[in-house]
């Protein structure tokens, strides 16, 4: 990073004023997560290098645990990016696990597929309804929500585990391998990939974040603000379907549980990746390292022996430390 | 005027050397400034001439590099807003810093609440103290009010009271007439008068010379970071205030007959339009190439009008066509769809994303030209906001710095260097020059000129008599929402003369 890569030189007699030194403004505070990931990173693997935590099984064990959680995150990315909150993202997943697993059984596969995609639409079509059109906050919105998908999901299955038991789903959604990579793993990389993109590169994203960045200013400069809050929250719930698919073909079976507490994860990891909590800025690929912060945080405190409750702690405590020095000031 | 300095009583504010830079360039260079007792003191600049950085270095917000501050002849050092609030240095905001859901005393007493037995706040001990504060300003507010439920005038008052109640020895205000009617206004002058009498100092930032002229006793201008001079108003003319504070002459003042008059065609015509109570039953027509200036007080229907067209506001009756074919302007999208943009009254909550670079907010309606697939192109997007900020010679040295960073004047051509991009056929500018300072205003009020000059049509919007006489081919009064009076340019010819209209005095 030097003065001469970037400075653009044609922009001519507009070009005066205050120019100081292009390292000073590098904002280290924006990529804060990256250099989170990377301490904590050396840090396990100098501490627990003999606890096995640089082994290909357990690097490719951390990435398998952090896939559920980052697919439903991106979703996050969007809505807090906006200015939203989504906190029905987690029992979505369970309902959607649910659902599919019961759809294969008694229809098949495609059905199956299509039943827990369904799922997630309908739930963003109302969330977004909900908000977008009667203006009700979010935060109620997808609170009531969270209780609406989570009792659904319990009471359509007694409370029970749905098994599913077609070997093409669980090989497709989650227990199966490309190669030496999991399929989780390449789930994750779509997701966040289409994710990244289309926030950063798109007009539908650019659209997102000037209306979490300034509603008014985006409205009177022609952006139909009510449909990109109504799009986010459905994206959203649609993405967290999706994540509730993956925990059914990993686990193979569908279960209210799957997803439970989720939507605090993904919060958590949005935020950690530099995301506004008040909106108008977000970074999905940011989303997806405080993802793996999350889970590399969980696996090495595991492998250091430290139990649940303590981990607990810790997690919290260095979630709390980097969004900390994250903040501008 | 009542204007002691003889040697016994020291100034209130003396500041005197005082240099300050950021990230190395330097904004303030060994100024000088003071402010007598019981003086009111007019301060006046450019874009980036230092005032507000001046300003808040006396309030406390930011740190001199080096330089003396007295005040009452005691030397002082501020390192944070409290220490100057205790020193006596109360400001009135230009936004204002009041929380609406609390009432007029709370917000007065916000942060030194009385208390009483428990730390209880005693809110009837409030209360009584704030109608003390207002009967010492002679003026009539109720404390118990919710500050929300008032209008902006009573807004400035509670803030004027909020920092009286501090005991401010020196009040600073910038652009207070901004946002007030013209009686509003002149109440505000009245207990500007009352407080010098008892020996209050007042910083009186304003672009309007007539206000400077009636309520200041000295002035000074700051030019790139100096102080240019100090003069009492006696002693110099509006002429040669307005040159120090451009830097040269000016004739953007001036109104310039447009070249042919006739041969234009009808680009926007309303009918019977009504909307709520504040517009009622407005019609008129913009030919291509002309400029309306509509004119009344605050809460006259015009802004609204503006909403109206712009598809904010929804009719309830009337007709809007556009090239001669009738347009349902039921939202912003479609007004733009034909070909109509505005410029808000309010650039930084209506008009930016003020943490997004200056790039991204005037690309913000232009999304579609810079698509290749279904991406968005970087390249031509840095090429097509370079050229935007070279065609209305936006001052930034790195567009990709956040917009919120620029100065008044510049965050004002953003905006409109945005809508520009659009190329629509039909310009509402709400108060396009509002907080910009004269050299800006000038090239605006070019910037208007041109536009029509290619064949845009235009409709300004302002609360100054000098800035509409000076771009309006046409100007339409609105009182009470009604179209009050229609006046050509040539039946106009002084702003008294509007200002009358605008008034209701007179056929």
């Amino acid at each position: 990073m030097t003065n001469t890569s970037t400075a653009p030189t044609r922009r001519g007699a507009g070009a005066v004023a205050a120019r100081p030194s292009r390292l000073a403004g590098l904002d280290w505070r924006r990529y804060v997560i990256y250099i989170g990931f990377v301490v904590v990173f050396l840090f396990f693997a100098v501490l627990l290098g003999d606890e096995g935590f640089l082994s290909a099984n357990n690097l490719l064990n951390i990435l398998r645990q952090t896939a559920t959680i980052s697919v439903i995150a991106v979703g996050m990315t969007y809505v807090i990016a906006c200015a939203e909150i989504d906190l029905s993202v987690g029992s979505v997943a369970g309902l959607a696990s649910v659902v599919t697993a019961m759809a294969l059984s008694h229809w098949g596969l495609v059905p199956g597929i299509v039943a827990g995609l369904a799922v997630g639409l309908l739930v963003g079509s109302i969330n977004g309804g909900l908000v977008a059109g009667l203006g009700i906050p979010s935060f109620l919105v997808t609170l009531g929500m969270l209780g609406i998908a989570v009792g659904v999901a319990q009471w359509i299955t007694a409370s029970a585990p749905q098994p599913i038991l077609s070997y093409a789903y669980n090989l497709v959604f989650g227990s199966g391998n490309l190669g030496p990579i999991p399929g989780l793993v390449v789930w994750m990389v779509i997701v966040v990939s289409v994710g990244a993109v289309v926030l950063a590169k798109t007009r539908f994203g650019r659209q997102v974040l000037a209306t979490g960045g300034n509603r008014t200013a985006a409205e009177f400069t022609g952006i139909n603000t009510k449909r990109i809050k109504f799009q986010v929250l459905l994206l959203s719930s649609t993405v967290a379907a999706l994540a509730g698919m993956l925990y059914a073909g990993r686990l193979q079976s569908g279960r209210f549980q799957w997803g439970a507490g989720d939507e605090l994860s993904a919060i958590a990891a949005v935020i950690l990746g530099g995301t506004s909590l008040f909106g108008g800025s977000g970074s999905v690929i940011g989303t997806l390292f405080g993802a793996l912060l999350i889970s590399l945080i969980n696996n090495g405190l595991i492998l250091a022996g430290l139990d649940a409750s303590q981990q607990q702690v810790v997690r919290g405590a260095i979630i709390i430390l980097a969004v900390a020095l994250a903040r501008k000031k | 005027m009542s204007m002691q300095q003889d040697a016994s009583t020291p100034p209130a504010v003396e500041m005197r050397g005082i240099s300050k830079a950021f990230d190395g360039v330097v904004v303030l260079n060994e100024v000088d400034f003071e402010v007598a007792a019981g003086e009111v003191h007019a301060l006046a600049g450019g874009n980036g001439a230092g005032k507000s950085t001046l300003m808040k270095i006396l309030q406390g917000v930011y740190t001199k590099d080096s330089g003396t501050i007295r005040i009452d002849g005691r030397d002082v050092s501020f390192s944070s807003i409290h220490d100057a609030k205790a020193a006596g240095i109360g400001m009135v905001f230009q936004e204002f810093s009041l929380v609406p859901s609390l009432t007029v005393a709370q917000n007065i007493f916000l942060t030194h609440e009385p208390l009483g037995t428990g730390g209880l706040i005693r809110d009837a001990e409030a209360r009584a103290r704030a109608r003390d504060v207002f009967g010492q300003m002679e003026v009539d507010v109720d404390p118990g009010a919710t500050v929300a439920d008032l209008g902006t005038a009573y807004w400035q008052l509670t803030e004027i009271a909020k920092a009286m109640a501090q005991d401010a020895r020196v009040l600073i205000m910038d652009e207070p007439t901004a946002s007030l009617a013209k009686h509003e206004a002149d109440q505000l002058f009245e207990l500007v008068a009352r407080l010098k009498a008892r020996g209050i100092s007042v910083i009186y930032i304003s672009h309007r010379m007539d206000e400077v002229y009636r309520i200041a006793d000295r002035i000074t201008i700051l030019r790139d970071g100096g102080r240019l001079l100090t003069e009492r108003l006696s002693d110099v003319t509006p002429e040669e205030i307005v040159e120090g504070i451009v830097g040269r002459q000016i004739e953007g003042l001036t109104y310039q007959e447009p070249a042919d008059t006739d041969r234009r065609d009808v680009l926007l015509e309303a009918r019977g339009l009504t909307s709520g109570s504040r517009v009622r039953d407005v019609s008129f027509s913009l030919h291509t190439g002309e400029i309306i200036g509509l004119a009344g007080l605050m809460g006259s229907g015009r802004t609204e009008l503006a909403r109206c067209l712009f598809g904010i506001d929804p009719l309830d009756a009337g007709q809007i066509l556009v090239h001669g074919k009738e347009v349902d302007l039921s939202d912003p999208r479609a007004a733009i769809q034909a070909g109509i943009a505005l410029i808000p009254e309010d650039r930084r909550a209506q008009g930016l994303v003020l943490d997004h670079s200056v790039r991204t907010n005037l690309l913000l309606p232009l999304l579609g030209r810079i698509r290749r697939g279904p991406l968005l192109d970087d390249r031509a997007g840095r090429a097509l906001a370079d050229s935007l900020i070279e065609r209305f010679a936006v001052k930034v040295a790195n567009p990709g710095r956040p917009v919120r960073l620029l100065s008044g004047g510049n965050q004002q051509k953003v905006v409109i260097a945005k809508w520009l991009g659009t190329d629509p056929d039909v310009l509402i500018m709400d108060e396009p020059t509002a907080g910009v300072d004269i050299g800006t205003k000038t090239e605006i009020l070019t910037m208007i000129r041109g536009l029509a000059r290619e064949g845009k049509g235009v409709i300004v919007i302002s609360s100054e008599y000098a800035e509409l006489l000076a771009v309006s081919d046409r100007v339409l009064v609105l009182r009470d929402g009604t179209l009050h009076r229609e006046l050509a340019r040539r039946d106009v010819t002084d702003e008294e003369s509007l200002q009358l209209a605008v008034q209701g005095v007179g056929s």
